[in-house]
């Protein structure tokens, strides 16, 4: 076990310094010369010598690939070209409003779309089945900003149930109500996806030859979808919920526009426009990292899940 | 048969109707079956695919789905009528008074679940024991089906164990509650012939200490004659005749029962026969025999079609990240061997002995990693693609799964002609009419050439893939278990479509396969492979009536006779015999080898 | 089945045919009833949108739903009905084209990887997990800013994010297929490899494909939208669904409509591929259906 989750990590951070790269290509090999850009068509050649030589696009290509992997790994960012601000500082003030946002969205989604899709499975073809097949389709037939706004409309201006701007303070309530809706938000179109996928994995795993034969000792209906049914089908779905999360932030981002919530996604969008190089590269770093993570968190859990996994 | 219901009658089942709905039409797939079961006695019902011996099963469970599924009759088990019954009682009653066992142990158990815990929960579901006393009771029942080192496999997981073993956990699971009766649905169709004899005969005893009803439902006819005290022989959901197994085996009434019998080869039936000879096939209907039982002509030439030698083939396995090669696999050893025209040669063995990796590395599907394939003068094993292209459509192959070995996509007209195509054999319109001879050749109506291979049975796919091998006129064919999937009744029409095939034409087969009796009745010479080696090899009469190595005769003693009259002896009782797979460490060298000479061509390995 | 009559076949088993699919699964009729209207609709967009959609009207902007402009007007006082008829062609084009070419390089790529094995597909499948890795969006959202909001750069961002789902559907099947005994079969009778690719490997996978497609269309649609609503999207005056409901964001206190009706727009179609992809699939993994 440990060795399969040294294995799994180190693999993960061989893809982790791979995306460095690809995001390092990105930033510098895409035309459209940063400074040239910031500076705007009319800028001087000397105007955009300088900002070159400032930001460290005149030195040669490998040694700005190992400059900034090097910097990027021990935690040096630059400093923003729009607030002059260390990078780093920034995304941390921002961080922990996108991590909650995420992890509230994650345990709506497991919490709503794990017992609708066991359901969904059990009564197949059935009016509870057809429902929520239905439903969830409609669930993540929604843009995340699209029923961002809708939710927007519906609950803050119309009904005034949560504030229409986020409070970056108070109370537990009015933290509570601020987080709710764009929760709910993420977490529904999670759970749509969510739902979907537990449906066709118990499907499969119901028609399994083990099923017939627990059905066959006489075990009662709940222990075969529990233990049976639900312990094996936990492996596809936690793998696929560890894919999801790529969409999850790509919501998140449209979310956190919509709500105006602090976060990584504001960020985002802001460096994107105002072409903020150093600002845009910290973030795909933390990006990078976040991926990362989960996916040796997912390795983790299934690891845990799948005894198959200790003989590799 | 019928009569009185004595003291210790288990099952009664009578007009026992199973249907299914398509297209609004119920359509029963068990029709009005009747029959009884006695303690300590064993019921074989047997039948091909379609009979509905595995639904009547199922329909005594009650685990036909309710959904377009319909069960009527009556089926009174110990006083109580099952199909009366509504799904909590029953479930009280399955795997406690009644348990069932299943065809396929390796996805038969929970995968996720540790063996100790999916045998302790019939104890707990229906004893109410708490998880502790019923580990202590699973530790028990795995001694009793004589699983070694039963203290530390408690614990493990499915998938580490072999195929046999985890049936053997099957049996412990199902006879945790002292059922009455218990039902085997093909329990040992998927095993190796080996461990199939330790499996039938853990069950018999197993009978005879717990005195329970056995249901046996079998296809092998030889299964049968071991294992059965009645039979009870269905075909297309129906009765068609049950009797004592003597009775059944030495007059059978009906034509069915006579056909199904006659088409089953007896191992042994050919001693002092020199060469193959054609299977019997009866009629089902009207009972008469419709192919003779002549004996083929012998082989005359005397210059080898094919001759290996030293034919080795290994795979690496590999591991870590970097891929290193951690061990390799031994798949086929040092093999040497040669076939004349017109003759079959068998390989025979059990899985992972090596005989279909052998097979298709002749045909260089899989390349050889040293050794000579000297075909028709040629080293084959030397040619590159393009050279090899001119010879393949004279060495074809029959592959095992009539259902994997079409394209589904390509209608079967088109994948006869295609090859001819490639090779430039023939014109678009000369190749149509070729396809459709060679179909009128292996007995199909040359008109279904525009149909989907899903259309056709699996033994007419079979007869399509002989008719695609034909098509372009080979000298070798290589059958790799190509009448292993089909029914007894079809594998007779093919096995006879071969050999007038090989009369016609002088074609050679290296015929691979695991059925002996087959093997007897098919081959002229036949080679024993185990773990990739050939350890025996010589004229079918040498090698099957006076076999040498101890392990072509643990082979062929573990055969089952179709004849009730020849019962086993009591085989060893311990477990723990399964087949090694032949893996070694990198930079093994296998160690040599000495030949004994026991005839005239009959050699054998030396056991050191 | 049982003994054989030699000369017996099975009645045609027409299981698996696409076209029956719609007429046992009414969800996925109706997804393509839905799809082709909205394509019908952007077809004649001209003709049926009674205003142009770059014509702006200050003084009446913002307006309510009235006789002459049935959805109200945006803050240019341009029509939103108008608006939202183009809009589709430009969502529809960007979807089309962008999962055209993602299916055709993503294939090429996984069936290829699939098929070789070996270094070859290790090698590209890594590389395919370093993209899938990236959040697609964000990936999108960098690409188009970097190069600059225009059709085909659209196209570019979006195909790149959807090639590494292809590869990886393309290449499993190929897996599945490759150690099938009728390809060993095809290659026993000497059929080169491009033969045996295009003409027995390909057509086996080619349903899943599709199915993939039809949803994954879905995802480029959203996609398209996603970035015009963030600014990264087509400028105006042309007409994007994405970002109309941006204006109507910033504006949604004054006139929701300006909102609601491109938001209702790209909600239906999204809904309708997927009700197609998900009748598709039926269609084509008999297993997900009723048993018979």
């Amino acid at each position: 076990m440990l060795v399969y989750l040294i294995r799994r990590t180190g693999l993960a951070l061989i893809t982790g310094l791979a995306v460095l790269t690809l995001v390092f290509c990105v930033v510098r090999i895409l035309p459209g010369k940063p400074s040239h850009v910031i500076l705007g068509d009319f800028a001087s050649q000397a105007a955009i010598d300088a900002l070159d030589k400032r930001i460290g696009l005149d030195r040669p290509i490998p040694v700005q690939y190992l400059d900034f992997m090097g910097k990027a790994v021990t935690g040096n960012w630059g400093v923003s070209m729009v607030t002059d601000r260390p990078v780093i500082a920034e995304i941390l003030s921002v961080l922990p409003w996108t991590l909650e946002l995420t992890l509230a969205a994650l345990l709506i989604g497991v919490a709503t779309g794990i017992p609708l899709g066991v359901l969904a499975a059990l009564k197949r073809n059935r009016a509870a089945d057809n429902v929520i097949r239905v439903v969830s389709l409609v669930g993540l037939s929604f843009p995340a900003f699209v029923s961002a706004v809708l939710l927007l409309l519906i609950f803050a201006i119309e009904l005034g149930w949560t504030p229409v701007i986020s409070a970056k303070t108070g109370s537990f309530k009015a933290w509570a109500q601020s987080l709710a809706l764009p929760a709910i938000n993420l977490g529904l179109i999670n759970a749509a996806y969510i739902t979907r996928v537990t449906r066709s994995a118990m499907l499969e795993v119901l028609h399994a030859d083990y099923i017939r034969t627990a059905r066959a000792k006489g075990v009662p209906w709940y222990a075969v979808v529990w233990r049976h049914a639900l312990g094996n089908a936990m492996l596809p779905i936690v793998t696929v919920i560890g894919l999801f999360l790529g969409i999850l932030i790509g919501n998140s981002v449209l979310t956190e526009i919509v709500f105006n919530r602090p976060g990584l996604g504001k960020l985002i969008v802001g460096a994107l426009s105002q072409r903020d190089y150093t600002m845009l590269q910290g973030l795909m770093v933390i990006y990078t990292l976040l991926v990362v993570a989960v996916n040796v968190l997912t390795d983790l859990v299934y690891g845990l899940v799948d005894p198959r996994v200790e003989i590799r | 048969m019928s009569g009185a219901i004595g003291p210790h009658r288990v099952l009664s089942v009578a007009g026992l109707t199973t249907s299914f709905r398509s297209n609004r039409q119920w359509r029963p797939v068990v029709s009005d079956l009747s029959f009884h079961l006695d303690q300590r006695e064993t019921l074989a019902i047997v039948g091909e695919s379609g009979s509905g011996k595995s639904m009547t099963a199922l329909s005594l469970m009650g685990l036909v789905t309710a959904a377009n599924g319909r069960v009527e009759g009556e089926a009174v088990l110990n006083g109580r009528d099952l199909l009366k019954l509504f799904e909590p009682e029953m479930r009280k009653v399955r795997g406690n008074e009644l348990a069932m066992i299943f065809q396929e142990p390796m996805t038969s158990l929970n995968p996720v679940m540790r063996i100790g815990a999916q045998i302790a929960e019939s104890l707990h579901y229906h004893r109410g024991a708490d998880w502790g006393a019923a580990r202590i009771e699973a530790l028990r029942l795995l001694d009793l089906v004589r699983i070694p080192d039963s203290g530390r496999r408690l614990d493990d997981y499915p998938h580490q164990f072999s195929g046999g073993m985890r049936q053997r956990v099957m049996i412990a699971m199902a006879l945790a509650c002292r059922p009455k009766l218990l039902i085997a649905d093909e329990p040992t169709t998927a095993l190796d012939v080996t461990v199939q004899a330790e499996i039938l005969e853990l069950m018999k005893e197993l009978q005879r200490e717990q005195g329970m009803a056995l249901l046996f439902i079998t296809h092998d006819m030889g299964v049968v004659a071991e294992i059965a005290d009645r039979v009870l022989v269905m075909w297309r959901g129906n009765k068609v005749e049950e009797a004592p197994v003597r009775e059944l085996f030495a007059a059978p009434q009906a034509n069915y029962t006579r056909a199904l019998i006659g088409a089953v080869p007896r191992l042994g039936a050919m001693r002092g026969e020199a060469n193959p000879r054609r299977f019997t096939v009866i009629d089902p209907i009207d009972g008469r025999s419709v192919a003779t039982e002549a004996e083929t002509p012998p082989v005359t030439d005397t210059a080898p079609l094919l001759e290996v030698a030293q034919l080795t083939t290994r795979y690496p396995i590999t591991s870590g990240i970097l891929g290193q090669v951690s061990a390799r696999v031994h798949a086929v050893e040092n093999v040497s061997f040669s076939l004349r025209r017109g003759e079959t040669l068998a390989l025979v063995g059990e899985s992972g002995c090596g005989k279909s990796t052998a097979g298709r590395t002749i045909l260089r599907l899989i390349e050889p990693t040293s050794g000579v394939i000297r075909f028709d003068g040629q080293d084959i094993a030397r040619l590159d693609q393009h050279q090899l292209k001119a010879i393949r459509p004279k060495l074809q192959m029959i592959f095992q799964d009539p259902y994997a070995s079409l394209d589904p996509r390509q209608p079967v007209g088109r994948a006869i002609t295609e090859p001819m195509r490639v090779h430039g054999m023939a014109t678009a319109a000369d190749a149509m009419d070729r396809a459709a001879a060679a179909l009128v050749k292996v007995g199909l109506d040359p008109a279904m050439a525009q149909r989907l291979p899903h259309e056709f049975s699996g033994g007419q796919r079979q007869r399509i893939a002989i008719a695609r091998a034909l098509a372009l006129g080979p000298k070798l064919i290589v059958a790799d278990e190509a009448v292993s999937a089909l029914d007894v009744s079809v594998k007779a029409q093919i096995l006879n479509l071969m050999l007038d095939l090989q009369s016609e034409f002088g074609l050679s087969y290296l015929f691979i396969s695991h059925d002996m009796a087959v093997v007897e009745r098919f081959s002229h010479r036949v080679a024993v492979m185990y773990m990739g080696e050939i350890v025996e090899i010589g004229p079918r009469r040498a090698v099957i009536g006076n076999p040498q190595h101890p392990y072509t005769r643990r082979l062929l003693d573990a055969v089952p006779i179709a004849d009730p009259s020849v019962r086993r002896r009591m085989r060893s009782r311990l477990a723990g015999l399964e087949l090694p797979s032949p893996i070694r460490p990198p930079g093994y060298t296998p160690p040599e080898r000495i030949w004994r000479t026991v005839d005239e061509g009959h050699f054998v390995q030396d056991v050191a | 089945m049982s003994i054989e009559a030699v000369a017996a076949v099975r009645p045609a088993d027409r299981a698996g045919r696409p076209m029956d699919a719609f007429r046992s699964n009414k969800l996925a009729a109706l997804g393509l009833l839905l799809l082709a209207s909205i394509m019908a609709l952007a077809a004649l967009a001209p003709l049926i949108s009674w205003h142009d959609p770059a014509i702006q009207d200050v003084v009446h902007k913002l307006g309510r739903p009235s006789l002459s402009h049935i959805f109200g007007t945006d803050e240019f006082g341009r029509d939103i009905w108008a608006r939202t008829i183009f809009g589709a062609r430009v969502s529809l084009m960007i979807g089309f084209a962008s999962t055209a070419l993602a299916v055709l390089i993503g294939s090429c790529i996984g069936i290829l990887a699939g098929w070789y094995g070996g270094r070859l597909d290790t090698f590209v499948m890594q590389v395919m997990d370093v993209l899938l890795a990236f959040p697609s969006l964000i990936l999108g959202m960098i690409v188009v800013a970097m190069l600059g909001p225009s059709v085909s750069n659209i196209v570019l961002a979006i195909a790149l994010t959807s090639i590494p789902p292809f590869a990886r559907i393309a290449r499993a099947p190929t897996i599945a297929i490759k150690s099938r005994d009728f390809v060993d079969a095809c290659r026993s009778f000497g059929f080169s490899t491009p033969r045996i690719l295009l003409g027995h490997v390909l057509p086996n996978i080619v349903a899943e494909i599709l199915v993939m497609a039809a949803l994954w269309l879905a995802n480029a649609i959203r996609t398209e939208a996603s970035l015009a609503f963030v600014g990264l999207g087509l400028k105006p005056p042309i007409a994007t669904w994405g970002g109309m409901i941006r204006e109507g964001f910033d504006n949604i206190l004054d006139n929701p409509w300006l909102a609601l009706v491109p938001g209702t727009a790209v909600l239906v179609v999204i809904f309708a591929l997927n009700l197609l992809g998900d009748g598709l699939r039926d269609a084509v993994d008999p297993r997900l259906k009723d048993a018979t």
